[in-house]
């Protein structure tokens, strides 16, 4: 009963909001349609609407994928300095990393699932009704630690909200395994995501045991700076505070993880490039184009410069720590990897083909639109996620037996706090 | 979208089922929910696909009378959708065979009939829109020389030391030859062709990434593919090293007079959107002691087909007196399809 009031508090709080509020939802809900009719067209059509064709058979869905796995694996740069460091600044907003985790995989899934030939045979996949190929294909290995992360987050959020909501003591047997187990379990979505494409040798440039590292590196750059804009946006929009230390702590993982980043991404650059074997064409493609096809040519080059302008503006600390600065030059840096990790990475692997062949590619409207949609349901889910935790950490919504009302006000809140 | 001839005239309840989807379809969308993932197609069918079809395990795992309805469902349907009778084989691997394949590339001419025999047997997609093959023959080019290209710079440059020594063309459109060549006549003067297909592993990096595993190796090594299990998640063809698999990206153009209606439940039954397919050694014929068809309409000999069980077989002689190579070996695929010289 309890939790069916927390349930119902929970989602009036998450969805009420001023003029500003319901403007970014509709603007959302916009593009979820887009994905609504997008994806309708793919299913009734086959994916013939999409641009993927025989030589570049992976592409744009895909390529968020991989980048959102990071995103969510990243939640772990909130939640490990918390607990293992007992940061305080960091646990207050604990719950808040594990929201951005949840709407991150909850992304995954649906890119996963518009890349798919036949979505309705998805049930072939699961245990016991279907067949698993478990431990042989990596995809199987991926599928159960995505579901394992989101459940392990889903528990790991709602279960400390819950306790607040109700006042109720956190039981920290049960809670603080669920917190470890997700921190080691947040590295291994993104290390699977990374063995899932890097032990195919017919696609060399993937084929190197420097993937996991590199994944986990630009993961927590590119998720700590986005998590780093979506706090500060929750200090400006909501009454929650969130001391300026959090900020200082997540732009130091931001600038070090970049910088690894690079430095990795510089190796993989000579080893490849000094013998120019055939197995670097991919390499190549990326970075110079093959006989004048060269569209992925400035994008990586605008990634690059991107990556290294917000690594070396991060490095002086006078810039990393002025928080009217920083949330631009995370963007920088998000972007610079979102290019970087997503179609720099997917198309490049693909491209040539294992027989040499080079075929230029680029998203198709159903797949913009689609992949498009995935980010705004993301953005959704998030905001409405947010909301509802904020008012219960703030004490704004709180149990009171026989009602289901938010219990108190804003002012009574903070006089009780 | 490839053309279709819907058959409206079959008016039926399971017609009238997909209408219901259809408009169904069409209210999820407006009402913009994601329920509409997980209607099937709501365009009108070919032919109707039924309910048991949505709900049959892996071909692998079925019961023999399982199998039997599986079969007998899909003769049903395509039988319907192709206005003549067709046949689905499920002949299982014969005892005491182990299939390979041999080619010969220095007797290969580039002609292709292997392409279009393989194609009109194995009911691939056709058409501009969608047009799948399981063999591609790549034209490799004969090396040029010039004397104006032996004193340019060259790899590495530097100080002036070193200059000239040069042979080196830069690659087409694929590294080394290209399988869209259009002759006047064939063989070419300047090239020899080099046709690719599945190798039919025996260690198939498709099968072992494969999730659900609908792509499986049968004991007579062939592997296969279960059409009806695929989730087209299309990771075989990011594992396969030989770019054998193709995947329908759309509804497959088959246009009925062509349909090839003796068809295997493995091989060459047609297929649907959303799932990958590949060189199958025609099961459906292998399977009965004829040859592929590519085997068959070779016009130079360049093919030879057999069992590698049977020490008196071609295969076995042309595998203890050529000069054999297999593909990509340092892959330890161990491909059951070899290449040879005289």
């Amino acid at each position: 009963m309890r939790f069916l009031h927390f349930v119902v508090d929970y989602l009036k709080a998450g969805f009420t909001g001023g003029i500003l509020f319901w403007l970014w939802m509709l603007f959302l809900l916009f593009f979820i349609m887009l994905w609504g009719y997008g994806e309708y067209v793919q299913i009734a059509n086959g994916m013939i609407v999409t641009n993927l064709n025989d030589q570049v058979t992976w592409g744009f869905y895909l390529a968020n994928f991989v980048f959102m796995v990071g995103v969510a694996a990243a939640a772990v740069t909130v939640v490990f300095p918390a607990y293992v460091y007992k940061h305080k600044e960091l646990h207050r907003i604990v719950v808040l990393g594990e929201m951005i985790a949840i709407a991150a995989v909850v992304m995954c899934l649906l890119f996963v699932i518009a890349h798919m030939g036949r979505p309705d045979r998805l049930w072939h996949i699961l245990p016991v009704i279907g067949i698993f190929n478990f431990p042989h294909a990596m995809l199987t290995w991926d599928v159960i630690v995505l579901n394992g992360y989101l459940l392990l987050n889903i528990i790991g959020g709602y279960y400390y909200l819950y306790k607040k909501y109700t006042g109720g003591e956190i039981n920290k047997s049960f809670y603080m395994p669920v917190v470890y187990i997700a921190i080691v379990w947040a590295l291994s979505i993104h290390t699977v995501t990374a063995f899932l494409i890097n032990t195919m040798p017919a696609r060399p440039m993937w084929f190197h045991s420097m993937m996991p590292i590199k994944f986990i590196t630009t993961a927590f750059a590119a998720g700590p700076s986005l998590i780093i804009v979506v706090f500060l946006l929750v200090r400006r929009f909501t009454p929650m505070k969130i001391a300026d230390e959090a900020f200082h702590l997540l732009s130091q993982i931001v600038v070090w993880c970049l910088g690894i980043a690079l430095f990795l991404t510089m190796s993989e650059i000579v080893t490849e490039l000094y013998p120019s074997t055939e197995h670097s064409l991919g390499l190549q493609y990326l970075m110079f184009g093959h006989n004048g096809l060269n569209r992925l040519v400035p994008f990586f080059w605008t990634a690059l410069s991107l990556m290294v302008g917000s690594f070396i503006l991060l490095l002086i600390p006078s810039i990393r720590k002025n928080l009217k600065l920083l949330p631009f030059i995370c963007i920088a840096a998000f972007v610079g990897i979102w290019i970087e990790k997503g179609m720099g990475l997917m198309l490049p692997g693909v491209i040539p083909t294992p027989i040499g062949e080079f075929a230029e590619y680029t998203p198709s409207q159903i797949e913009l639109m689609v992949v498009g949609g995935i980010w705004a349901i993301g953005f959704f889910l998030l905001t409405f996620m947010l909301k509802g935790a904020v008012a219960v950490l703030q004490g704004e919504v709180r149990y009171r037996s026989g009602t289901s009302e938010p219990a108190v006000s804003k002012q009574q809140a903070e006089a009780a706090t | 979208m490839p053309k279709q001839d819907s058959s409206k005239t079959k008016d039926n309840k399971l017609t009238s089922r997909r209408d219901f989807l259809r408009s169904a379809g069409n209210y999820t969308v407006a009402s913009l929910s994601g329920a509409a993932m997980l209607l099937s197609d709501p365009k009108p069918a070919k032919a109707n696909v039924t309910w048991e079809e949505h709900f049959q395990k892996n071909y692998r795992l079925m019961t023999d009378e399982e199998k039997q309805q599986a079969i007998e469902r899909l003769e049903t349907r395509y039988t319907e959708e192709y206005g003549k009778p067709v046949t689905v084989d499920g002949s299982p691997s014969m005892e005491g065979v182990l299939f390979g394949y041999a080619l010969n590339i220095q007797k290969c001419i580039g002609c292709r009939r292997c392409v279009k025999a393989c194609v009109a047997e194995n009911n691939q997609s056709r058409g501009d829109e969608q047009q799948i093959e399981w063999i591609r023959v790549l034209r490799m080019e004969k090396g040029k020389f010039s004397e104006a290209d032996r004193d340019q710079h060259g790899y590495p440059e530097s100080f002036g030391v070193q200059v000239g020594g040069n042979a080196y063309k830069p690659a087409g459109v694929v590294l080394e030859g290209q399988h869209y060549y259009e002759p006047e006549q064939v063989p070419e003067e300047d090239a020899f062709y080099f046709p690719m297909q599945c190798m039919q592993c025996e260690k198939p990096p498709c099968v072992k990434v494969c999730p659900v595993r609908t792509t499986y190796r049968d004991p007579d090594g062939i592997v296969v593919i279960d059409y009806n299990w695929c989730i087209g998640c299309r990771m075989c063809i990011g594992a396969c090293p030989y770019w054998a698999r193709r995947f329908n990206w759309g509804e497959p153009n088959l246009p009925k007079e062509e349909m090839n209606p003796v068809t295997h439940y493995l091989g060459n039954r047609p297929r649907m959107k959303g799932v990958v397919e590949k060189c199958s050694f025609c099961v459906q014929r292998t399977r009965k002691g004829r040859w592929t068809a590519c085997v068959e309409v070779c016009p130079v000999g360049a093919r030879k087909f057999g069992n590698l069980l049977d020490p008196n077989s071609e295969i076995r002689k042309v595998l203890a007196k050529k000069k054999v190579f297999r593909l990509r070996a340092d892959l330890n695929t161990y491909p059951k399809f070899f290449y040879y010289m005289d």
